[in-house]
């Protein structure tokens, strides 16, 4: 799960690390009274998206005056920001974030990941902060230091000591960094983050050491135990179908193709995608209805495909383990009549009482088009449209 | 012999009383050796107590104890089962395999982290299990679709390798041992140490390796292959299509910071000698083209 800068920032604050003073704002007049209350003479204007890239799409911007605070914010609030992340449409902004103007002598890169191969979670830093980091990794990676932190003992002294050298952090300012990365990485750890970027980290011209951004994704798996972290939930930024799949405990993506796939587990789902792809097709979506559909639980995995005004086939790949063929051939064969399915259906069922399934699927009347194995379902599906069309 | 496994093994059950535990202790004791496999059961409040015969133990420590059992295979809800592989951790068992999905990130590194320098292998979580096939069954796939033979399966996920097995039994080729390894970040045995067990099993001819997106186990597995494997491996990479940055459903199924895509994963293997398919239909076509 994601949450948005001004969010990640409040959370920050709480483990003590330091931010510039901000306030988050809905419409363009409480972006002038927050400017007034947060006093100075320079203020930076911040739009409130998930995706990344904003700087560049012009979604942060330095105001010197108020009659620029107002500007800037009447040009971003209720209008679509575009960047690299959020795809040619862009995402609509409907919140702002306002903050003092802070001056800066150097801006550096610090990131927080879960190292998969090593096991740990891994802080990165960089004394190439501000920019697109992953082209620094790309290009110039001796310039990331990576430290292993030991998820018994957490951030060591010696280890904070150790990367602020690497990235030539002014020794004048380690008690100040020390406290900052104990404060991330405690953040990090107990409100169970799975990636937190500070990009920049910058250093002032008074030496102080402030995350002037701040980035958050959180574990789906761990939410159970924060409700706290649940509640900053912006569905404005969630895709609806998604959500409504979410509801049903199913896990659906949606893509850009025609062919919606309903298929039980990740791996089996993912490729059925490729299938489709290599006979010639386009996935609409993955769908993995899990290792316990039940007939209601297809029937609205199909409501949720048939949202999608792009769709044009649908293609069933069912492998029956502990879930027989019998049980998912009725529930396709209830959602199908309860749907009033006008769009061709392939069904490939596989496993457990699959002979029974099959022969349910013949005799329901419905205009199902059975396929024999993954290649036979691919092919008659993206045959199916091509008829169509 | 088989790899982990076998008619000998004697398995606890953590989690046994609860509805997923029951439904499938009951499918493992009707397959093969099952009866004499799984012996003895974990809930702390219901020690002294059975579950269709098989006695249940407040701790793991007492059931292996009292019953000489090695293995645990884990039912326990997400938020209790790192506890649980801990508590077979600290019995020392000899393997776990933990079925659980949905276990946070943290919990299982932590419990990676304990784990250094015992013995107990970990497979999972996550997982379907593992299978050696008309001796013994570990875990939630359907028995029936295997029989045995001399191919070793490994793989991330449940479905899809069902799917392999099929394909491999559709051209009479049956299985040593099918390892479903699990779709976590964090788990316990990786491609890489299932290959070397297989490398070593007197029972396996080749290796068909099933693969999804995210991290770079496969590529690691691969780069040993080359200098160490003297077996023929195959391999499916699932997740062409997978867009970056998007959860495909399995928690460790992502693309994250541009690492982890499939085209990298079949680049690396077939560089390292591994022949691998596009098409997820022809899996055990492949295999059989290599024997």
């Amino acid at each position: 799960m994601k949450i948005h800068e001004y969010q990640a920032k409040e959370i920050l604050r709480q483990f003590g690390v330091t931010t510039p003073n901000g306030i988050a704002c809905f419409s363009v007049n409480e972006v002038i009274s927050a400017a007034q209350s947060l006093g100075g003479n320079r203020w930076v204007v911040k739009a409130q998206i998930y995706a990344g890239g904003r700087g560049k799409g012009g979604g942060v911007k330095l105001a010197r005056s108020l009659d620029e605070v107002r500007q800037f914010a009447e040009g971003m609030l209720n209008k679509p920001l575009i960047t690299h992340q959020t795809g040619p449409q862009g995402q609509i902004v409907h919140r702002l974030y306002i903050e003092q103007g802070v001056d800066i002598q150097h801006e550096y890169y610090l990131g927080m990941v879960i190292d998969r191969a090593r096991q740990r979670v891994c802080l990165m830093a960089s004394a190439e902060g501000g920019m697109d980091i992953e082209e620094v990794a790309a290009k110039t990676p001796e310039k990331i230091h990576k430290i292993l932190i030991d998820p018994v003992a957490g951030l060591k002294d010696e280890d904070i000591t150790h990367i602020a050298g690497k990235i030539s952090l002014p020794s004048t300012s380690l008690d100040a960094t020390r406290v900052l990365l104990k404060g991330l990485y405690q953040a990090f750890d107990q409100t169970d983050a799975s990636l937190l970027e500070i990009n920049p980290l910058i250093l002032t011209t008074s030496g102080q050491v402030i995350a002037l951004d701040a980035k958050m994704n959180f574990d789906d798996n761990a939410l159970f135990r924060h409700p706290e972290i649940v509640a900053l939930r912006d569905t404005d930024e969630e895709d609806p179908a998604e959500m409504e799949a979410a509801k049903h405990d199913l896990s659906y993506i949606a893509l850009d193709g025609n062919i919606g796939c309903l298929v039980n587990g990740a791996g089996l789902a993912m490729a059925t995608m490729d299938i489709i792809k290599l006979y010639g097709g386009h996935p609409a979506n993955f769908l993995d209805v899990g290792g316990g559909a039940t007939a209601e639980k297809v029937t609205e995995a199909f409501k949720i495909m048939l949202r999608n005004p792009k769709l044009q086939a649908i293609l069933v790949n069912i492998f029956g383990g502990i879930m027989k063929c019998d049980v998912i051939a009725q529930g396709v064969t209830t959602a199908a009549r309860e749907v009033k399915l006008t769009v061709p259906l392939v069904v490939r069922l596989e496993g457990t009482n699959v002979d029974l399934g099959k022969k349910i699927l013949a005799e329901s009347g419905l205009p199902i088009i059975s396929a024999s194995n993954m290649a036979d379902a691919a092919e008659k599906v993206v045959n199916a449209i091509q008829k169509g069309a | 012999m088989s790899i982990l496994i076998n008619r000998d093994s004697r398995v606890i059950t953590q989690g046994i009383t609860g509805k997923t535990g029951q439904f499938h202790t009951q499918l493992c004791r009707e397959y093969a050796n099952g009866r004499q496999c799984f012996v003895a059961g974990v809930n702390p409040k219901k020690p002294g107590e059975q579950f269709e015969g098989i006695p249940i133990f407040a701790t793991v420590k007492e059931a292996k104890q009292a019953t000489g059992a090695t293995v645990s295979v884990i039912y326990v809800p997400p938020p209790f089962a790192a506890a649980a592989i801990d508590e077979a951790v600290e019995a020392d068992l000899d393997l776990v395999i933990c079925i659980t999905e949905g276990i946070p990130v943290r919990d299982m590194l932590r419990t990676r982290y304990k784990m250094q320098g015992k013995k107990t292998l970990l497979i999972g979580p996550n997982c379907p299990g593992i299978i050696t096939p008309d001796e013994i069954k570990i875990g939630i796939m359907p028995g029936y679709i295997h029989k045995k033979g001399r191919i070793g399966v490994v793989s991330r996920s449940g479905t899809l390798t069902y799917e392999a097995v099929a394909q491999l039994m559709a051209l009479g080729l049956g299985q040593s041992t099918c390892i479903g390894i699990g779709g976590d970040p964090i788990n316990g045995l990786k491609h890489l140490d299932v290959l070397k067990l297989f490398n070593d099993d007197d029972e396996t001819d080749a290796v068909l390796m099933v693969g999804e997106i995210g991290g770079t186990d496969e590529e690691d597995c691969a780069r040993w292959v080359k200098d160490h494997m003297k077996k023929p491996v195959v391999g499916f990479i699932a997740g062409v299509t997978a867009p970056p940055g998007k959860r495909m459903g399995h928690a460790g199924a992502i693309i994250a910071g541009g690492k982890g895509t499939a085209q990298e994963k079949i680049e690396v293997m077939e560089a390292c000698g591994i022949r691998v398919t596009r098409n997820p239909a022809e899996m055990g076509k492949l295999l059989k083209s290599v024997l």
